[in-house]
């Protein structure tokens, strides 16, 4: 305790933090609670508890895991996450080393846009690299007459525009665990004769290994949930966010979206565990 | 000599993914963008060089207006995220016992890692017309008749404050944590009282993760497309929103990315201002946390 204020204003300030807490949760609360209820719109009165949201089969309760536009969403999402975390894993880890271990001209101003992604509007992402695909894409098509179907909005083009601004992300993670490397132990691997190869496998990458699972889970999480750069530069496959959002707009809510929400928030939550897990598991010497 | 070479291969190699991202993702994408935006359509597929779709963006008030709206709700979002966040932070860091500080850190986190579209939604479940408040207002009979509290923008604010505060509280724990207990407490030895020791030992402290919270903050916010559509409704005039209209409704790519580029600028503009302002710099803040 630093400072030591009357009980009054410890006790208000206590509520206060309270109920921010309780203005965090409500909207999750709201979202995940009436995918149980049992009626056909996400609002009071309470219809009593149900299942159907989730396992259903028939209109007009369709469950999610009978839904199958839902479910192509589920599975593209899952699709682009993993690609995108993969790639920015090992983007990260390449950044990690070259500017924690490399000397180079220059290093402060390409650190900088190294962050640069990050605070750039995401829509604006999306839309810079739609124009310089299509671009390419038309140009191959007029001039060599090549068709370049991957420059076209679609799957490829949702994994790089999310890699461009998750990879900053993953950088700054694992270049703060690679700073806190100890050199010594490396040197001593040297001096022990070990090869470049071997110190890096043996003992480099397991130091590195728990925040580069966390990244990959952080990136997976986020790749999973964006949507602004994603809605530019989808094509056919929609995301899983793209297609709620259509059936919000198109539809309205409909419980089932609820349902979708409830198995997100459970999905990320215990992701979210197992990154604080992975990181903490290690007792740091 | 060998040695040498090795370590030259290796930069090199560790350069390239990142020169690869960089320039291929990030730099050609924004100036192929820049191009595009200072072409004007004279017939089809005829495009000659100028600056008519900026002058369209300035001779149309309701382009500007829409930017500067973006802007000061934008702004005012920031300063609320930090005002409400502030406390929490600092309870969070210097307040709260060992076991609940991580606790609470962690239920922070929490919204974090769920999409803004089902934020949204949580909030438009319980703010419609029949939605969790309105109705439990009439049970409660406080009210007669059902209440609309979307569509409107106080409801946009709160929706925006509500998305990006963990980003304000994040880095303003980290820096607040790694302040030494014994400086708050020297400047109350030295005769200070609360708000002084807040005003001349806490916040100049704390005020790399202040700026660093208010730049990603205020990116974000002037940069989100869900929570002013979903919340605010169709006539929430928020600017991403004809950034998407130019681009998908119109078509018109090349006015499109002229609006782009006036949004990066802007956003730039104002950092670079508060930046200044602050006596910080970018690397000192965002990169740090």
């Amino acid at each position: 305790m630093a400072i030591k204020p009357n009980t009054a204003f410890l006790a208000s300030y206590r509520i206060y933090v309270a109920a921010f807490f309780v203005f965090l949760a409500a909207p999750l609360v709201a979202a995940g609670m009436f995918a149980f209820n049992d009626s056909v719109f996400p609002s009071l009165p309470w219809q009593g508890f149900t299942l159907d949201w989730f396992f259903n089969d028939t209109e007009p309760k369709l469950g999610m895991f009978h839904d199958r536009r839902l479910l192509r969403g589920l599975y593209y999402s899952f699709v682009i996450a993993s690609f995108v975390s993969l790639l920015s894993v090992f983007v990260g880890t390449c950044n990690a080393f070259l500017f924690v271990r490399c000397k180079f001209p220059a290093k402060d101003f390409f650190y900088i846009m190294m962050v640069v992604p990050l605070v750039i509007p995401g829509v604006i992402l999306g839309i810079s690299i739609l124009l310089l695909a299509s671009n390419i894409a038309n140009g191959a098509e007029e001039s060599l007459s090549l068709d370049l179907d991957f420059l076209r909005p679609g799957i490829v083009l949702v994994v790089l525009g999310q890699f461009s601004f998750i990879t900053t992300i993953t950088s700054l993670v694992i270049i703060a665990r690679l700073k806190k490397f100890d050199e010594s132990m490396e040197e001593a691997a040297y001096n022990l004769g070990a090869s470049r190869v071997r110190v890096l496998r043996t003992i480099t990458l397991p130091f590195l290994f728990p925040a580069m699972a966390a990244a990959g889970i952080v990136a997976f999480l986020v790749s999973f949930e964006n949507f602004n750069t994603t809605l530019f530069l989808v094509g056919s496959e929609a995301p899983l966010t793209i297609t709620m959002y259509d059936r919000m707009v198109k539809v309205g809510s409909t419980p089932v979206l609820n349902a979708v929400s409830f198995f997100l928030m459970v999905g990320s939550a215990l992701l979210a565990l197992v990154s604080v897990l992975v990181q903490r598991d290690k007792p740091q010497t | 000599m060998m040695q040498k070479d090795i370590k030259r291969l290796s930069l090199i190699l560790l350069f390239a993914p990142f020169a690869l991202w960089i320039v291929l993702l990030i730099i050609l994408p924004h100036v192929g963008m820049l191009f595009i935006s200072l072409r004007e359509k004279v017939a089809p597929r005829v495009y000659e060089f100028g600056f008519s779709n900026y002058v369209n963006f300035f001779t149309e008030p309701i382009y500007w207006n829409t930017l500067l709206r973006t802007g000061s709700m934008s702004l005012l979002v920031t300063v609320l995220a930090l005002l409400l966040g502030f406390p929490i932070a600092y309870y969070i860091a210097k307040i709260a016992g060992n076991r609940t500080r991580g606790a609470l850190f962690l239920m922070c986190l929490i919204p974090l890692w769920v999409s803004d579209l089902i934020r949204a939604f949580g909030w438009i479940l319980l703010l419609r017309e029949t939605g969790v408040i309105s109705s439990s207002l009439q049970w409660a009979g406080l009210i007669d008749a059902p209440i609309e509290f979307l569509y409107n923008d106080a409801t946009v604010i709160m929706g925006l404050v509500y998305t990006v505060i963990l980003f304000m509280i994040v880095p303003l724990v980290s820096t607040l944590d790694g302040m030494d207990n014994a400086m708050i407490e020297a400047g109350y030895n030295l005769g200070g009282n609360g708000p002084t020791v807040l005003r001349r030992i806490i916040i100049p402290y704390a005020m790399p993760g202040i700026v660093s919270g208010c730049i990603v903050v205020f990116m974000l916010t002037a940069g989100s497309y869900l929570t002013p559509i979903l919340l605010g409704g169709k006539n929430s005039s928020w600017f991403t929103e004809q950034i998407y209209d130019q681009f998908i409704t119109r078509y018109n790519w090349e006015s499109g990315a002229a609006f782009g580029f006036v949004l990066l600028a802007f956003t730039s503009l104002v950092i670079w201002i508060g930046l200044k302002l602050s006596g910080q710099t970018l690397n000192s803040t965002v990169a740090r946390s």
